[in-house]
């Protein structure tokens, strides 16, 4: 049977978390289809029929799927999902917001955040902020389930599949949309970026990430945090990297002035190439950095930042 | 207005898990167990909804194993009302955990149930929408700011973009997210009085809730460890380290 992937978009462009999904489900079976919910989004359905590995695209184009809600779009999953083996979305917030809602409708116990697949039904998922890999399997019918984006790699724009309109929708009118604060950046996505530098408490105030985002620029870098800072209001929330909140992988990820609780290795441990600045030799980021130096960020980073030149 | 507040007993968020020697889980034996942090900060938010005159009453609901009285005990410290065990062990996998929650709900008729985003030892994320999906309910996830007013409860989301906020028609489920509120201590007076507030303990038969599991764990292992790095003393050293040794700047 053939395997559905949920697509994730702002009804003009798609997401790339939902590359690496397709990437997942591409192992699973040959034949892959890729649901695109939302609202006049047909510049999304364009984009996706040209997504490596699918076979068809899914249109599902209704004003009541404009806003990724949950409450309207887990329905129309359940509605097609009996045509499937699996049913994967990415497990960013939108995909763990919607899947689970569609997994209780069709009574399947959902298998969150796969960093691997063994078969059809075993797969391998982080627990415990990935201090420990389980490998499990299901035995419901139909699986349902959302992938660890960074473990799989992005399918190529290489592909050529047909698009089939999809009908559904309609309001639950269980919840609206009000309005959204978008964090706007000229830099690589947090998720898919190449280089990341991320301060932490260490960096004792907002103003002082500049320093950051100085150097970030020059790598070609995104910008991330550890809840410290976040929590602190140095940044946003959308920054934080951790058990809860990004998962990253980058080449290099450079932790500056972050001690590296156990929450927030497990978001960046899978990187290439950990560099921590901390001035804390103590630090348990030390246990994890292929390259530590010790030393005050203040100094450190201007000196990193000219090193570059 | 009553509020449900489901709650977990895990692994205390600042132990070091290992993995035990049959490989079938992690090591629970002489393990400090704590209440999963996302549901104080539920419990925090309960308690100041009632404070604030929004809920006239707080209960905490666990699901597991007998020693989650404690865990109980700790919310009625923090300030719940009163307290319901569905004894079960071990614990339910999400979806069961939502269907035993949907019967407590529809038993006791909240209008808000708020709990955890996910519980920090199978970072699954999915019982929240889950038992709102069960009762037909709306469902704000990952929220970090909360309004509940009349006939409209207004959710901050945390997403991966920034933030977005959503209006809910209640009854409405809630999943927190780490900055809704900084969870208070119990005092000692109230662990003493949390002692005498009513807890009320159901199995999953009572409730007529089939629990058993669809999934099996067939192994669970360490991850690999990172092998030791090296210090660097300046700039210089640290670039060409990233440049000429490891290749990836």
């Amino acid at each position: 049977m053939a395997i559905l992937v949920i697509g994730e978009h702002d009804n003009s462009t798609l997401r790339p978390s939902t590359l690496n999904t397709v990437t997942a489900a591409a192992e699973l079976g040959t034949e892959v289809d890729l649901l695109i919910a939302g609202a006049d989004c047909s510049s999304v359905t364009d984009e996706a029929s040209k997504v490596g590995r699918v076979s068809r695209v899914l249109a599902a184009d209704d004003p009541s799927f404009s806003d990724g809600l949950a409450e309207n779009i887990a329905p129309l999953i359940s509605s097609i999902a009996g045509n499937y083996s699996h049913v994967l979305a990415p497990a960013t917030t939108y995909g763990k917001n919607i899947l689970p809602r569609a997994s209780a409708l069709l009574d399947v116990q959902q298998i969150s955040d796969i960093s691997g697949i063994e078969s059809e039904d075993t797969f391998i998922r982080p627990i415990y902020a990935g201090n420990a890999m389980a490998t499990v399997r299901s035995t419901d019918a139909l699986k349902l389930i959302t992938v660890r984006t960074t473990a799989f790699d992005a399918v190529g724009m290489d592909g050529a599949a047909s698009v089939e309109t999809v009908s559904g929708g309609g309001d639950a009118g269980l919840s609206k949309f009000v309005g959204e604060e978008l964090t706007r950046s000229e830099r690589p996505e947090l998720t898919t970026a190449d280089i990341i530098v991320s301060g932490g408490r260490g960096m004792q105030s907002s103003e002082n990430f500049v320093l950051l985002e100085k150097l970030a620029d020059k790598l070609g870098a995104a910008v991330g945090a550890s809840r410290a800072a976040v929590d602190a209001g140095y940044v946003p929330n959308d920054y934080q990297v951790g058990q809860t909140g990004k998962v990253v992988a980058p080449n290099v990820y450079i932790a500056v002035g972050i001690s590296g609780a156990i929450q927030h290795l497990a978001g960046m441990k899978d990187s290439k190439v950990i560099v921590a600045i901390n001035k804390d030799e103590e630090a348990p980021i030390f246990q994890v950095a292929d390259f530590g130096w010790v030393a005050d960020l203040f100094e450190a980073i201007p000196q990193l930042d000219s090193a570059l030149e | 207005m009553k509020v449900l507040v489901p709650i977990k007993r895990v692994i205390d968020a600042n132990i070091k898990v290992r993995v035990n020697a049959d490989q079938s889980g992690v090591e629970l034996n002489n393990v400090k167990m704590a209440m999963n942090p996302f549901c104080e900060i539920a419990v925090e938010e309960a308690i100041r909804l009632r404070e604030g005159g929004k809920a006239e009453e707080v209960i905490a609901v666990a699901v597991g194993p007998s020693q989650s009285q404690e865990t109980l005990r700790t919310a009625l410290a923090m300030g719940a009302d009163r307290a319901i065990l569905i004894e079960t062990d071990p614990a339910p996998e999400p979806l069961g955990v939502a269907k035993l929650l949907k019967a407590v709900t529809e038993k006791e008729s909240p209008g808000l149930v708020i709990l955890g985003k996910q519980a920090i030892d199978g970072d699954n994320n999915q019982t929240g929408q889950m038992l709102a999906a069960l009762l037909d309910w709306s469902v704000g996830t990952f929220v970090s700011g909360l309004e509940v007013n009349d006939g409209s409860v207004r959710v901050t989301r945390e997403v991966d973009g920034g933030l977005e906020n959503i209006d809910l028609t209640p009854p409405c489920v809630i999943t927190v997210d780490l900055r809704l509120n900084e969870p208070r201590y119990a005092s000692l007076p109230n662990i003493m009085k949390a002692k005498k507030k009513p807890l009320e303990t159901f199995s999953p038969d009572d409730l007529g809730v089939d629990v058993s599991p669809r999934i099996e764990v067939l192994k669970v292992i360490e991850p690999p460890a990172r092998a030791a790095g090296v210090k660097v003393s300046s700039a210089e050293e640290l670039v060409e380290k990233l440049r000429n040794e490891a290749k990836v700047i």
